[in-house]
């Protein structure tokens, strides 16, 4: 198929800047994506991450740095001679064109004839399965399916980077599930660079081959998905991916007290030894054990498949959540008496705030809106 | 407006209201639009013929004023578009904060009488333009700015802009593409009704066209009244009709093209 050719260009974003009035949207963000990578800007709404992508796109110029692509700053081309596809959040097809003619409109803005542009449209609705919808309106069509010709319709033009600005995110769960599959296996196939706004960490964790966390217009943490979620650098990194857990414990230099036990820390700076803090823990670094006796208690239990997820009431008004294997947890129900201990792990800490939410769980950057 | 505003509880009594509703207002539009065909179709003697329908093109000066009106129209509308579209847009997506500001700029021509605007007129223009009837397409751009704007206005409300626009440009489409080829067919029915709107004004308009002593077809209506004024009615009546079947005629294209595209 023709559209196996397109590659991928490598991208680099320098120093960039972006005020609008007194909000910083972008403050000195850099990032090297290499070619054919396909990268995820994550962060709460706010945090610079679409900012970032339209710079990228050219639809917003930045203050300051640039944007290089292959080797070129970019940063004065005008978006239409950028060879960007894009897939926009809301539905973005035009109106008065059926499916066919918004896969070919960019073929037809590079000149190419109506039997060519025509035949690699059809092409690539097959690519995205909608074969049999070419000839349909957009309102004819479902949510996801215009979200799949409009994700056509970007890959048409064979471009250098393909830019997704959170196009997920519109759709209900099951959809969004099934064209998460489809953009990474689409995306593999091609080896087009692409960059993937999104809010939702699940889905960054899922598709990315590495993950941007934004905040405040900076990149707190570029890793793969298993490094971010292992070794979070910052309290905001562990805490925005992945659920995560606050208990309260007493600092001692690079350790930590916390449930009983001493561990180290890896981010022991700014504490001043005895302070109270935050402990970031994982539901899976969390274990307890039964028996009657302990200062714990069970509150609920949610049976996931192999694991379940136990809401513990820790002494005091902190709730955490522990997940165990769920044979390991079936004895257990509501109202139990427990121990909870951690795991001996190196752990990250945070601002004691579990005192006030009188709640020690957050949850993940997953489902918060725009 | 007031049956369709009744809570649902009341709704049952909504239907008479909108009947008595309608009917006034039919009333209200029906009564000079009948007593004029009645008054054209009657003869001096009170016998009832069509012969100042028959008349009307024979008369003298009937074909300059009607051709005249009829090429400004032309020009008007093709000069408001020009100016407006791209303006409507540009506010749009560039200058949202100043949208306020327009509509109340483009309000301006309705609230100065066109009187006020043509002594100002005349005081600046140039001379050469000052003899030529198509300064009145000038004038009649302003007096028709209210209207557009707000048609077009209205159509760029009813879709996003900003995405369908961006969309076009990342896809290679240069702002002008963009515009006549993403922008415009999606903002058809607001195109149009600025077209109509537009047509009707300059068939209507007396004022200026008298003020500036040209020979439009409403000033030639005017005129000839002191001779036939049965003709001149006639005339008038016709000119209605046929706003109303051009103004029918592009809301029935509207809808069947709306129907095929889907933005209806």
């Amino acid at each position: 198929m023709a559209t196996e050719t397109s590659g991928g260009a490598s991208v680099q974003l320098v120093e960039l800047h972006r005020r609008f009035g007194a909000t910083k949207a972008l403050d000195g963000l850099s990032l090297d994506i290499a070619s054919g990578e396909l990268v995820a800007l994550l962060g709460p709404s706010g945090c610079g991450k679409t900012t970032a992508l339209r710079v990228l796109a050219g639809f917003e110029r930045q203050d300051h740095g640039a944007v290089v692509v292959d080797g070129k700053d970019v940063t004065g081309v005008a978006p239409q001679k950028r060879d960007m596809g894009m897939v926009f959040q809301s539905y973005s097809l035009f109106p008065n064109l059926i499916a066919l003619d918004n896969v070919a409109f960019g073929l037809r803005m590079r000149g190419m004839g109506t039997r060519t542009r025509r035949q690699r449209a059809t092409e690539l609705m097959e690519m995205v399965g909608l074969a049999d919808r070419g000839g349909q309106y957009p309102h004819q069509l479902s949510g996801g399916q215009q979200q799949r010709v409009a994700l056509a319709r970007a890959l048409a033009i064979q471009p250098r980077v393909l830019l997704l600005d959170e196009p997920l995110s519109a759709l209900d769960a099951q959809v969004r599930l099934g064209l998460r599959e489809q953009i990474r296996l689409l995306q593999h196939r091609l080896g087009t660079t692409t960059v993937f706004v999104t809010h939702d960490q699940e889905e960054a964790l899922s598709m990315a081959d590495r993950v941007c966390v934004m905040r405040n217009g900076q990149i707190e943490q570029v890793a793969t998905p298993e490094h971010l979620y292992g070794q979070p650098e910052t309290a905001f990194v562990a805490e925005f991916v992945g659920t995560m857990n606050r208990v309260p414990g007493h600092i001692d230099g690079d350790t930590v007290q916390v449930l009983g036990r001493r561990l180290p820390v890896r981010n022991p700076d700014g504490h001043a030894r005895g302070s109270l803090v935050d402990v970031l823990l994982r539901p899976e670094n969390l274990t307890l054990q039964g028996g009657g006796s302990g200062s714990s208690r069970v509150l609920s239990k949610a049976f996931l498949g192999s694991v379940s997820r136990v809401v513990v009431q820790l002494a005091g008004e902190t709730t955490v959540k522990i997940d165990l294997a769920s044979e390991a947890a079936a004895g257990l129900s509501a109202g139990d008496q427990v121990d909870v201990s951690a795991q001996d792990a190196e752990v990250m800490i945070a601002e004691a705030r579990s005192a006030e939410t009188g709640n020690g769980s957050t949850g993940a950057g997953a489902g918060g809106g725009r | 407006m007031a049956a369709v505003a009744r809570p649902a509880h009341v709704r049952g009594g909504g239907g008479t209201w909108r009947l008595v509703l309608l009917a006034v207002v039919g009333i209200y539009f029906a009564v000079p639009f009948v007593s004029a065909l009645r008054y054209a179709l009657q003869s001096d003697t009170g016998s009832y013929t069509v012969s100042a329908f028959s008349g009307i093109a024979g008369q003298s000066g009937f074909g300059d004023a009607f051709g005249l009106s009829l090429r400004l129209a032309v020009l008007t509308t093709v000069l408001t578009l020009v100016l407006m579209v791209p303006t409507a847009v540009y506010v749009h997506l560039r200058a949202p904060g100043l949208r306020r500001l327009f509509d109340g700029v483009t309000l301006l021509p309705v609230v100065i009488p066109p009187v006020v605007l043509i002594i100002g007129v005349l005081d600046v223009a140039p001379p050469a333009l000052k003899a030529t009837p198509y300064l009145l397409a000038l004038e009649y751009v302003v007096l028709a700015m209210p209207f557009a704007y707000r048609s077009l206005d209205a159509g760029l409300r009813a879709i996003d802009v900003r995405t369908l626009f961006d969309a076009s440009r990342s896809l290679g489409g240069g702002p002008l593409q963009t515009l006549l080829q993403v922008l415009i067919p999606n903002l058809r029915s607001a195109v149009l009704s600025a077209t109509v709107l537009t047509v009707a004004l300059v068939l209507g308009e007396y004022t200026m066209a008298s003020l500036d002593q040209y020979q439009t077809f409403p000033v030639w209506i005017v005129n000839f009244d002191q001779d036939n004024s049965h003709v001149s009615v006639a005339a008038s009546f016709l000119a209605l009709a046929v706003t109303w079947i051009l103004l029918l005629g592009l809301t029935a294209f509207d809808t069947k093209g709306s129907a095929e595209a889907g933005v209806g």
